[in-house]
């Protein structure tokens, strides 16, 4: 079963939020919204589960118009988990999760033992069966998170609806969830269509991602074409260096000041320093770094500027000029590299400059001043 | 076996007990083995049997028929807003019944008309569908719930203000009967009227019964209601329309009995761990009908013979019961 979209524009009565929404869901696909808070994603979750009606335009459940499709029908094809665990009281986790076989008891809602089966068989799979008997109410929000999922896996339906379902877990739980989710991709061919916050587990988890910015779709590609330059970093308008887009990790933003260390480091080794730096907002620049040095990143994101030769080439005279102009305007200098090569000699003549200037500090001296 | 096959089990031995010591009761007191005897006959010559198969039997089935029906009502309602303290009393239901059986009897009595049963009952049921619909209305515009209740008690004191002022200026006569029936009382019941509450009750309580799956997965919320093949907007409809017609016919046949509809529900919630409509609504019939029927038999029998309400004795024994689960609730959110 899939589903897609014609013209459709969602929202609350006849506001729109979100204009021509172009989407569509195959089995075993993983498509996942990403986009600033309130920018529309779970109105448009919302209207494809029919909490909303559309403004405009149509939702298709297979070839048919989601509003001529039998409500029982419907549920036996779409199953929902929303970023809000409900509490209803008095009910057992697993009678919560039983709730799925909804569509498929008669009249009283007696469950079968075929019924018990595959609420058991949902239990596992999300590794909530120590949990199954205890009220729901009194659960953490992570396993009523899980819950709800096994809630919805046993609804047995080829699409599955999630809107942020990883908001209020733990790493763990995180990660648990989506592989489950994967697996129920790639294993079951379930089509899945959720929004999430999480931009690293977005990039690793989705096939297609559609990026949602306040009033239209700004963005639709796989992760490898959207987490690409600065598309992330203008879907959520943050400065570029904010973001890297290859690790998916974030920096705070930084103030532009004039610098007082200069930094001389590579290797990694001085990346403590960086990161203690830019915690005190004491405003620093760094030198000389190779652009494939794992410290660039961390370099580039927190520090005023960097010096920088490309990757696989030697640092050079001409960077090792810039470097020392910028120490010039720098108050001290932390020498942070361990070992000298033929890869950083310049480095190593940028320390004794550094000394010869009488800014060659320790980093306690540092701290001390 | 489940807890609640236990709880119900015991609640029904319990009202059969109940039942048969409600009609041993009062000034003419008869033991156990008489009223079996009479009963057996069905009926008699003699004063006692007189006694127990015209005022006793019909007052006892009334309490139970009518206990039961206000308490499955409170649990609909209780459902429909998903909050705990919804009822009929709370939410101005009952008053608008009160206003508009007024208003009806007066009218009637002023041209000489006595008020019939069915009368009463319509009146009674549009009374409180109006005031059904104001809270209605509201519950749209109001998202918080407690506000809602808040509402309720307003439409409550504005029916009554009303209410009042038809009083003041009809004729003394007229007004007795209005307030004997406003005090709530199951007082002057007769096989009539007993027999036009069960149809109305057992109906609706059968008709509330079969809508317990939908029901259970609106415990769920809207959303996920939506969500499993519930048609939601129906629901509602369905379950405001059989909780006012439950409550309409309380109020027109006993006047507005307070609290049975909020605290049973919750009682037997808690004692029989689950919160299943296909449990908890023969459950709250069978609750509402001993309690209703216990506070009855203090009503008439501890200053006898003089009768107290039926609301102020439900009120001091539910109450408290109300009082702690708000505070248990407020703690749990």
């Amino acid at each position: 079963m899939n589903l897609h979209t014609e013209n459709l524009s969602v929202g609350y009565g006849k506001k729109v939020v979100v204009d021509q929404v172009e989407l569509t869901l195959q089995p075993g696909q993983i498509v996942t919204l990403i986009g600033p808070n309130g920018a529309g994603k779970s109105t448009i979750l919302k209207t494809i589960t029919r909490q909303l009606d559309p403004v405009k335009g149509v939702v298709y459940l297979g070839e048919k118009q989601l509003s001529t499709w039998q409500e029982k029908e419907i549920a036996k094809e779409l199953s929902v988990v929303m970023t809000h665990p409900v509490s209803p009281e008095l009910m057992t986790c697993r009678e919560v999760v039983s709730m799925g076989r909804y569509p498929y008891t008669g009249r009283m809602g007696n469950l079968t033992a075929q019924d018990n089966e595959q609420v058991e068989k949902a239990l596992a799979l999300v590794h909530g069966e120590d949990t199954a008997d205890c009220w729901f109410h009194e659960l953490s929000d992570g396993q009523k998170q899980r819950a709800m999922l096994a809630r919805a896996i046993c609804q047995q339906t080829e699409i599955m609806v999630l809107d942020e379902p990883t908001s209020y877990l733990d790493m763990r739980f995180k990660l648990d969830i989506l592989k489950v989710i994967r697996t129920l991709a790639v294993e079951e061919k379930k089509a899945i269509l959720m929004s999430l916050h999480e931009l690293d587990l977005t990039q690793k988890i989705s096939d297609l991602i559609i990026c949602v910015d306040g009033n239209k779709i700004s963005d639709i590609g796989t992760p490898e074409e959207i987490f690409t330059g600065n598309r992330i970093q203008k879907l959520y308008k943050i400065d570029e260096g904010c973001f890297d887009p290859e690790t998916g990790a974030m920096f705070l933003s930084k103030e532009e000041k004039s610098p007082e260390v200069f930094v001389i480091g590579g290797g990694g080794a001085a990346l403590p320093l960086y990161r203690k730096l830019s915690r005190k907002q004491i405003p620093f620049v760094a030198g000389i770094l190779s652009e494939n040095d794992v410290e660039y990143r961390v370099a580039k994101a927190g520090a005023q500027q960097v010096v920088a030769a490309k990757a696989f080439f030697p640092l050079g005279q001409e960077k090792l000029e810039a470097a020392k102009a910028l120490l010039d305007s720098c108050k001290w200098c932390v020498g942070k590299v361990r070992d000298f090569g033929p890869g950083n000699m310049e480095n190593q003549a940028l320390l004794a400059y550094a000394k010869e200037k009488n800014k060659l500090i320790s980093e306690e001296e540092l701290w001390q001043r | 076996m489940k807890r609640y096959v236990g709880i119900l089990s015991l609640a029904l031995i319990l009202l059969a007990g109940a039942v048969i010591f409600s009609i041993c009761l009062g000034s003419v007191s008869m033991s156990p083995g008489e009223v079996f005897r009479i009963l057996a006959a069905g009926g008699g010559k003699s004063t006692h049997a007189k006694i127990l198969w015209e005022i006793r039997l019909p007052r006892v089935l009334a309490a139970v028929i009518l206990g039961g029906g206000l308490s499955v009502s409170g649990f609909l309602l209780q459902t429909f807003f998903q909050n705990p303290i919804a009822g009929p009393y709370v939410l101005g239901i009952s008053s608008g019944a009160k206003l508009f059986v007024a208003m009806t009897m007066i009218f009637l009595l002023d041209r000489g008309m006595m008020i019939t049963s069915a009368g009463m009952v319509a009146s009674a049921f549009v009374g409180s569908l109006m005031a059904m619909g104001f809270v209605l209305i509201l519950s749209f515009r109001v998202k918080k719930m407690s506000m809602l209740v808040v509402c309720g008690i307003l439409i409550g004191y504005i029916c009554s203000a009303i209410t009042d002022f038809f009083v003041t200026f009809a004729e003394d006569s007229n007004i007795v009967n209005l307030h004997n029936w406003s005090k709530g009382t199951f007082s002057g019941m007769g096989w009539e009227q007993v027999g036009m509450m069960s149809i109305c009750i057992l109906l609706c309580v059968a008709a509330a019964f079969f809508l317990s799956k939908p029901m259970g997965a609106l415990q769920m919320g809207e959303a996920y209601a939506l969500s499993l093949g519930v048609s939601v907007k129906r629901l509602r409809v369905a379950l405001i329309l059989l909780s006012s017609l439950l409550s309409a016919t309380v109020t027109a046949f006993a006047g507005p009995i307070s609290f049975v509809g909020i605290a049973v529900p919750h009682l037997m919630k808690l004692s029989m761990k689950t919160a299943k409509p296909l449990v908890l609504i023969p459950g709250s019939f069978v609750g509402g009908a001993l309690l209703t029927l216990l506070c009855d038999d203090i009503a008439r029998s501890l200053f006898a013979p003089t009768e107290l309400s039926i609301s102020s004795v439900t009120a001091v024994f539910l109450v408290p019961v109300v009082m702690v689960m708000m505070i248990r609730r407020r703690r749990t959110e």
